[in-house]
């Protein structure tokens, strides 16, 4: 039976024991369901909760750990040679024995007659049923797949047995205990905020999840490369993983040149968009008629809305070239020559585009902030006299003052995390420069680079991708966790 | 008398009342007016700047040019050797090009076999003619030996030649299309033969390395699967956690570190999220690469504390004293949530989840490292076949060097900026439609 039907099962009985619960309840009631402790629906649900509950837990469980044990076991039953070998040969010969035992599993009877004939007839036969087989397997493998095949056999079976008694004990259980005075409403909603709460948890599993799996990857990565080459290095040469084992302790992974493009690329990023956007929130609240803030406050923040693979795309095709020509026909202007001093791709284009991507987000957070400052300050440096960008300038956005810093650190972090642009635009050249015209790259570029294509699991090249990402994730978690924690002391002044 | 002696004491008070510098104030008012009326306009002109790009490189993209051929499919050609009932390999492999090839030359009165014309017939009728007559063969064999009219397409160089978007004035060596093409697209364009028609097939094309046959059709089916991944486990989770913090939750230190996390989960690059995904659900927990489902998966995580927070504004919103009325005609507090709070919230809890699942449809970065950078020709029909998104899809058109791609990429991005324009749309008028004043 295979999983799905035992599944259909499952809830087909205890859909079953949901009927059943509510008709026994006003049954047993005397025909009466006032006098019922709980709602009929609440019967009912608890006949499908018993029945669907265990059983479903219990076949997760079986589900999740039966594949380990039948692992550890067909390992131990492998020759003494191969037990003695090290972990990642013996992990390929796990792999080569699964893709024959799924192989097994395509032949009819007649043709697994033929399968003792030893591997070198038999990979031929799967090749033919669409199973590839390297050349290196040896004859004790088709054995350790027979037997993988087989306790994978017998494991389902006493899966299926077992879920199916579960679901059955469980559906007889609450059909016999309900009673018209038992709490049947509490148990369901115990079982309701229980789910509710693992609902909660997942954002902290999340995050247990990011930091576990980079941090084990970097690890392995930092036992190859040592942690202050990567930290202090400053150069970035990670040469290609195709030639791991003979070079792969020449690559240099310095984090320094990727560390600088990012920062450089934000900041540029910020000095465009941090003005645009501050202007545009001090017009939209202190000047902006009603009508021409419900119009233009949104048209800002479709800017937000739009992937940045359209803004990565936009950048490539036309700021980039325009920045180019545009340089060209300065240097025309000026020496007489055609030739251009800002490349296509460069810090300046990315940081532009990535620029008008923040403006909403500097606008809209800073709108907020402005206006939660307290009206009355407001009217009263108006009342005194002050002209409305004074009382702007000298009232309104000092007290918004950490507001704004917060603000603006959460759009930095925006401005480090972001990927589409940059790998469009910025460039792969890995260089220290401080000439905004030339190509930078960044760290999420690096991310991207190094783990898209062909990937070889285990090699430095693969792995620092990760040692990135978890300095990427350290450096914006700590801005907004900076950011948060200013936002908050600040609403605290005015309430 | 005071009077004079005032006046001597400040001559210029009572003809310049106010020398204070009211007149340098109000000009820096001016200023700073300007400077955000300025700034608004920046910001309005980089979106149009940025829409007016896209749609103008774009739009031509819906349409492509095709030729209207009588294509005899001459048995000679197709099946020379009479063995196609027994072997079916042979309608697999003939050589349909050559067939579009002739009924060109044919049109045009030119001999295909001179050696003159013959590239330059090859060249003007797209490669993908050879599974479109093939599939139209294949499904009815009794074709061989009868003519069809068939609308072929052209090849790509052609198409933007006759969509103008080649310089046909500059030397015939540096452009992709010859002198003798050019004569002969006129002339079939003038006879009705060759025109633009709408173009069907970049919403159910796969992927091709031809530009006119290149379609987002598996990348809208890859992102439809996402979404409904993104649908079935963001909004059930998301509305859970939001009730449990929201009505549920003690306020202690466990409470608080949730909280603290999702808003901090909210604000991590989405790239980290696609190292989570290759990490645990490819490499831990064995799931294919470029499957829909891990991308679906990835996406959940992220859009689940805009979900979350969306939801706990919604029930914020909830006014107490609904609440305290259900508890007190004997609801328990389940109750209360499940029957009165949350069906009154469910419009603030719908217009967030679109605008959710808007931000996972635009979604690149994290796909990319899951492996959904992939040319995948052919449509998945379960979520764990590969597949790619749409807007993975955009990117790596945009990689591709031949002008034609930045017609398509443009056209895919309007595609793309649709759904979210059609979702955010659907998720302001629901907010209007339902929002309640309390």
């Amino acid at each position: 039976m295979s999983t799905t039907t035992i599944i259909t099962l499952v809830i087909v009985l205890a859909a079953v024991g949901y009927v059943a619960g509510r008709i026994l309840a006003v049954k047993r009631a005397g025909g009466n369901a006032q006098t019922l402790h709980s709602r009929p629906v609440y019967y009912g649900s608890y006949a499908f909760l018993w029945t669907a509950l265990p059983s479903l837990i219990l076949m997760a469980i079986w589900l999740a750990i039966s594949p380990i044990v039948i692992h550890e076991a067909v390992l131990e039953s492998l020759p003494e040679r191969i037990q003695e070998e090290s972990a990642a040969t013996q992990s390929l010969s796990m792999g080569m024995i699964s893709s024959i035992a799924e192989g097994l599993t395509r032949l009819t009877p007649t043709e697994l007659t033929r399968v003792s004939a030893g591997f070198t007839a038999l990979r031929p036969l799967l090749a033919e049923k669409g199973v590839p087989l390297g050349s290196n397997g040896e004859d004790f493998m088709i054995a350790a797949a027979k037997n993988l095949n087989q306790w994978s056999a017998e494991s389902h079976l006493w899966m299926t047995v077992a879920v199916i008694a579960l679901a059955v004990l469980g559906f007889a259980y609450a059909l016999f205990a309900i009673r018209p005075r038992m709490r049947a409403r509490n148990s369901v909603e115990r079982v309701v905020l229980v789910s509710l709460i693992g609902a909660s948890d997942i954002a902290i599993l999340t995050t247990i999840g990011i930091v576990l799996s980079m941090l084990s990857e970097t690890i392995q990565f930092f036992s190859a490369v040592p942690p202050h080459e990567f930290f202090f290095g400053t150069v970035w040469d990670p040469r290609f993983a195709a030639n791991v084992g003979t070079t792969s302790s020449e690559g240099q992974f310095g984090l320094i040149p990727l560390l600088a493009g990012t920062i450089y690329i934000a900041f540029v990023a910020m000095l465009f968009a941090v003005p645009i956007g501050l202007f545009a929130a001090t017009y939209l609240s202190e000047y902006a008629g009603p009508k021409f803030r419900s119009i233009a406050k949104p048209l800002l923040e479709v800017l937000a809305g739009i992937p940045t693979i359209v803004y990565g795309f936009f950048a490539l095709v036309t700021v980039g070239p325009f920045l180019r020509d545009l340089s060209a026909e300065l240097n025309h202007l000026v020496t007489g020559h055609y030739s251009n001093f800002i490349e296509a791709q460069s810090v300046l284009t990315a940081g532009l585009v990535m620029g008008i991507m923040l403006i909403p987000f500097v606008s809209s957070l800073s709108d907020d902030i402005i206006t939660a400052v307290p009206k009355s300050m407001h009217d009263g440096s108006l009342g005194l006299g002050a002209t409305r960008s004074e009382t702007m300038r000298r009232v309104v956005l000092p007290a918004a003052l950490p507001g704004i810093v917060g603000a603006l650190l959460l759009t930095a972090s925006r401005a480090i995390g972001e990927t589409m642009i940059v790998v469009l635009a910025a460039g792969v050249a890995a260089r220290l420069s401080i000439n905004p015209f030339e190509p930078m790259t960044t760290v999420t570029v690096k991310i991207v680079n190094q783990l898209t294509g062909d990937l070889e699991f285990n090699s430095p090249q693969t792995l620092v991708a990760f040692a990135l990402g978890i300095t990427l994730f350290v450096i914006t978690l700590g801005l907004n966790i900076y950011a948060l924690y200013i936002v908050r002391k600040y609403r605290e002044q005015y309430e | 008398m005071t009077d004079t002696t005032a006046e001597r004491a400040t001559p210029d008070s009572t003809r310049v009342p106010r020398e204070i510098g009211i007149r340098r104030r109000y000009a820096s008012e001016r200023r700073f007016k300007a400077c955000g009326l300025i700034a608004i306009l920046i910001g309005l002109a980089c979106l149009a700047i940025l829409l007016f790009t896209v749609i103008s490189k774009g739009y031509t993209a819906f349409l492509q040019t095709e030729m209207r051929l009588p294509i005899t499919f001459e048995k000679s050609v197709i099946d020379p050797k009479g063995e196609a009932a027994n072997n079916p390999r042979v309608l697999m492999m003939a050589n349909y090009p050559t067939l579009a090839r002739d009924a060109l030359a044919r049109e045009l009165g030119v001999d295909p076999k001179d050696r003159a014309y013959s590239r330059s017939l090859s060249g003007m009728v797209s490669n993908g003619v050879r599974t479109q007559l093939r599939d139209m063969v294949l499904a009815d064999p009794s074709l061989i030996g009868t003519t069809q009219d068939v609308w072929v397409l052209v090849e790509a160089n052609i198409d933007s030649a006759f969509k103008g978007q080649i310089d046909l004035s500059v030397d015939e060596g540096r452009r992709k299309i010859n002198d003798l093409q050019v004569t002969w697209m006129k002339e079939l364009a003038d006879r009705g033969v060759l025109k633009k028609r709408f173009n069907t097939g970049i919403f159910v094309n796969g992927a091709s390395s031809r530009p006119e046959t290149a379609g987002v059709g598996v990348a809208i089916i890859g992102s439809a699967y996402m979404m409904l991944t993104v649908l079935v486990l963001a909004l059930p989770i998301g509305v859970a956690a939001s009730i449990y913090l929201e009505e549920f939750a003690p306020k202690n230190r466990w409470t608080d570190l949730i909280e603290v996390n999702i808003n901090n989960l909210a604000a991590v690059p989405s790239i980290v999220f696609g190292l989570l995904g290759l990490a645990i659900f490819i490499n831990f927990a064995g799931l294919p690469r470029s499957a829909s489902l891990v991308g679906g998966l990835v996406l959940t995580l992220m859009t689940l504390p805009t979900i979350i927070i969306a939801t706990r504004a919604a029930l914020k919103a909830v006014p107490p004293s609904i609440r305290s009325a259900a508890l007190g005609v004997g609801a328990s507090k389940m109750q209360m949530v499940f029957h009165h709070v949350l069906p009154l919230a469910a419009p603030g809890i719908l217009t967030g989840t679109i605008i959710g699942l808007a931000q996972a449809l635009g979604e690149t970065a994290p796909l990319l490292l899951i492996g959904m950078v992939a040319f995948v020709a052919d449509y998945p029909t379960t979520p764990l076949q590969p597949a790619t998104a749409l807007p993975v899809q955009i990117f790596m058109w945009a990689n591709e060097a031949e002008r034609a791609f930045v017609e398509r990429t443009s056209g895919a991005i309007i595609i793309l900026l649709m759904f979210l324009a059609v979702m955010n749309i659907t998720a302001i008028i629901l907010r209007r439609r339902f929002e309640r004043r309390w």
